[in-house]
């Protein structure tokens, strides 16, 4: 099987659904003949033609508007807005149109396509390119919100959410893209090819959105998180050597509260964690999901770990950082209380 | 398929098929550019319209192209507008100063310094000209690629170091990505890293200077880019219901990353022509020329401070390097085009003017040449004795959680003891 980095996994997807499809177009920023500046289209131009793939101008309140037009007519449009933290530009578009069109209309319009995003910190990008605005989204209905967390996931998530006929933000974690991060700034980038995840298929296949992943199974405490911090967290339990139950959500909206649940009520403890800011961040949502389920089951306060409510700073990036440090504490109050 | 797919009805259509049209630049590496279908004015060619000229009776300049300096350095035309020749000296000095900063720190970036950094290599007479034609206590929010504007303004070279570095001289507390300066007591604005969120601002803080009476005037720059955001369309139209005095500033460099300027619109028309709809007079001029943005900012002032309103001014340049030190860009363009660009480079060509004058000597160049890159280098010298980035030399960590807000309220306070700073 061949061996792919996120970006190839990402890439992969495009191309394995633009051939399956003639309705799937590509299209944003620099990823028409330049190949998108993460790479992540490079060669779907060459390969499908100017009118699959092609530049836009800097417009990213264009681009979604733009993609919501071409998917209310039939097409599957999959843009990219190229750092996350470009995406306000589009608000209204996806908040008030995308996400509504099908409620306003009781279902005679629907704009299927896909916003991809990378987000996330770890690049020294500061306040501009780091950012993880995941529950902007989660909080609107109407909108899928989907965070891959390997190559593997990366291309079955995004064929998923290709074919999904709801709009769907599908927000990467930039620092995974050339080889899992666990949270330790001084150690080199290990690349993707080491690990199993990194075997995708040439082809199709699809992982269905709203189906968490259980990436260790455990019985002291179940972890919670998704994206870069999927790596973060088992880094954390690797290293006090707590017997936690990880679970990665894959999918936000819709979220797999069942195995959520079971976990929690198995282990009576919970960690959320995630990198965006801490309030109104998608913890406190899980939080109190957790509370409502499990509340007569948890033997301990849940915790979380996050971003702290600042912006992000470029030269303490490493501070502001959730680390595998700040996880560990949390998973030992856990455990312990 | 969707049930939303449009199917045609009953009746024959008489139109082929349609389609659309994808621009692709004039040259893609490995390719000779061909610029002779740019449509160049000749030098002095251009009229120069009294100030308070209706916007109507002079859309014409929006698509012609301002020049002042002719093949040989000598100025020609109304545009010409006798620059002293001690301002045309300061101007070719803070040129050639922007030049050397720029290589400096970019190496520095190259030597594991920094993170980040973005030169305004051949764009350098676009911010040093507007500088200069400007009050020193007029607004500027700039872009990205203007620290020219901070450099004449003699904004501390340390400082704008420690801002590169994010070390202890960073006045901004290594908060921002490198470039992204704030300079209030040079009354430059400080600079978002986000695309155009600034040039309606410019609007409103012009607004604010008159509704307070005030005889300040603002000016922002924008790239050819970023025209196509929102923002920039909201600028342009809070500026002229309002005549605002602002003068709006469109870097065409050619170039945004990999995107030729024919991606935002510039096949169709000139940027200067999007003013025209807006009722706004727009100027069309030669970036690379000292002589004609100076002159062109200078007119566009006088216009602002006589209320007369704002003017947009497409200034016509190309960007020599790539979009930043995460670029490359001999992967999109054909590495030819700079070195034919048809309009020169900025310091060669003023160099060259006061050679010409008498005023100027080869000699003299060479020597101020040498004189800068002395200064920039020891600057370094000091600035990197203060820290560079990852060395752990910076503002105290605790600092992040200041500046939310005026005052932190309790989850600052809190994540900071947490955090143990």
């Amino acid at each position: 099987m061949p061996k792919m980095n996120m970006v190839q996994a990402i890439n992969s997807a495009m191309a394995t659904m633009m051939e399956k499809d003639p309705k799937v177009v590509v299209f944003g920023e620099d990823v028409g003949y330049f190949g998108g500046v993460f790479r992540a289209t490079e060669h779907l131009q060459a390969k499908f033609g100017v009118n699959r793939c092609f530049d836009t101008p800097i417009t990213e309140g264009g681009i979604v508007a733009a993609a919501i037009g071409m998917g209310a007519y039939g097409l599957r449009p999959v843009v990219e807005v190229q750092f996350a933290d470009y995406i306000y530009p589009a608000m209204d578009q996806l908040v008030s149109e995308a996400a509504r069109m099908r409620y306003r209309s009781a279902g005679e319009y629907y704009a299927p396509m896909v916003v991809r995003s990378p987000y996330g910190g770890g690049i020294y990008g500061g306040q501009t390119h780091s950012q993880s605005p995941e529950s902007l989204f989660t909080h609107v209905v109407g909108l899928k919100t989907v965070i891959p967390s390997t190559p593997y996931d990366a291309k079955g998530l995004l064929i998923a959410s290709i074919e999904d006929d709801d709009p769907v933000i599908f927000l990467e974690p930039k620092r995974l893209y050339t080889g899992p991060f666990g949270g330790h700034s001084d150690e080199g980038v290990k690349a993707w090819a080491a690990f199993p995840a990194s075997e995708v298929p040439e082809g199709y296949y699809s992982i269905p959105l709203g189906k968490a992943a259980i990436v260790r199974p455990g019985q002291a405490v179940t972890v919670i998180c998704y994206g870069t911090m999927v790596h973060v967290s088992m880094a954390a339990v690797q290293e006090t050597g707590i017997d936690a139950e990880v679970i990665d959500l894959r999918s936000l909206v819709p979220l797999d509260i069942d195995t959520i649940v079971e976990s929690v009520k198995k282990t009576g403890r919970c960690v959320v964690v995630h990198e965006a800011t801490r309030t109104s961040g998608f913890g406190a949502e899980l939080s109190a999901l957790i509370q409502e389920h499990c509340f007569y089951r948890l033997e301990a306060p849940i915790e979380r770990v996050t971003g702290y409510d600042t912006p992000y700073p470029h030269a303490f990036e490493w501070q502001y950082f959730p680390g595998p440090k700040r996880v560990g504490e949390a998973l030992r109050r856990a455990v312990e209380a | 398929m969707p049930k939303s797919v449009a199917k045609s009805g009953t009746a024959a259509r008489h139109n082929s098929a349609l389609q659309l049209k994808f621009p692709t630049p004039p040259a893609r590496p490995g390719e000779d550019p061909d610029y002779s279908k740019l449509a160049l004015s000749a030098p002095g060619e251009v009229r120069r319209p009294a100030v308070d000229t209706k916007p109507e009776d002079m859309r014409d300049l929006a698509y012609s192209l301002i020049r002042v300096m002719d093949d040989d350095g000598k100025p020609v035309g109304p545009w010409n507008s006798d620059i002293p020749v001690e301002i045309l000296k300061k101007g070719l000095r803070y040129m050639v100063l922007t030049r050397v900063y720029d290589d400096r720190m970019y190496r520095a970036q190259r030597q594991g310094k920094t993170s980040f950094y973005i030169k305004c290599t051949g764009e350098e007479a676009i911010s040093v000209a507007a500088a200069l034609a400007l009050e020193p206590d007029d607004m500027c929010f700039t872009a990205y690629r203007q620290q020219g504007i901070y450099l004449t303004r003699e904004y501390p070279l340390l400082t704008m170091m420690g801002q590169i570095y994010s070390n202890t001289l960073d006045p901004l507390k290594g908060r921002q990505m490198p470039i992204m300066y704030s300079a209030r007591e040079k009354s430059i604005f400080t600079i978002s890293g986000n695309l155009t969120t600034q040039y309606p601002q410019a609007v409103g803080w012009a607004m604010a200077s008159a509704m307070s009476g005030d005889t300040r005037i603002a000016s922002t720059w924008v790239g050819d880019g970023s025209t196509a955001e929102g923002d920039f369309h909201y600028a342009l139209t809070l500026a002229a219901v309002y005549h605002a005095p602002v003068i709006l500033n469109i870097v065409n460099n050619q170039w945004a990353i990999s995107s030729f300027q024919g991606i935002a619109g510039g096949e169709e028309a000139p940027f200067a022509a999007r003013g025209i709809g807006y009722g706004l007079p727009a100027l069309r001029v030669d970036g690379n020329d000292f002589l004609a943005v100076y002159a062109a900012t200078q007119w566009a002032a006088e216009r602002a401070r006589a209320s007369l309103g704002a003017t947009v001014i497409e200034l016509f340049t190309y960007r020599t390097e790539g979009h930043s030190t995460s670029d490359d860009p001999s992967r999109y363009r054909s590495t030819e085009e700079g070195k034919k660009w048809p309009l020169g480079d900025p310091i060669d060509r003023l160099m060259k003017h006061l050679i010409k004058r008498g005023v100027w000597s080869e000699k003299e160049h060479a020597a101020m040449e040498e004189e800068l890159v002395t200064w920039v280098k020891s600057t370094q010298k000091e600035a990197e004795a203060a820290g560079t980035l990852g060395q752990g030399k910076t503002a105290s960590p605790k600092t992040m959680f200041e500046d939310v807000f005026k005052e932190p309220d309790w989850r600052q306070r809190r994540q900071r003891q947490e955090a143990g700073f």
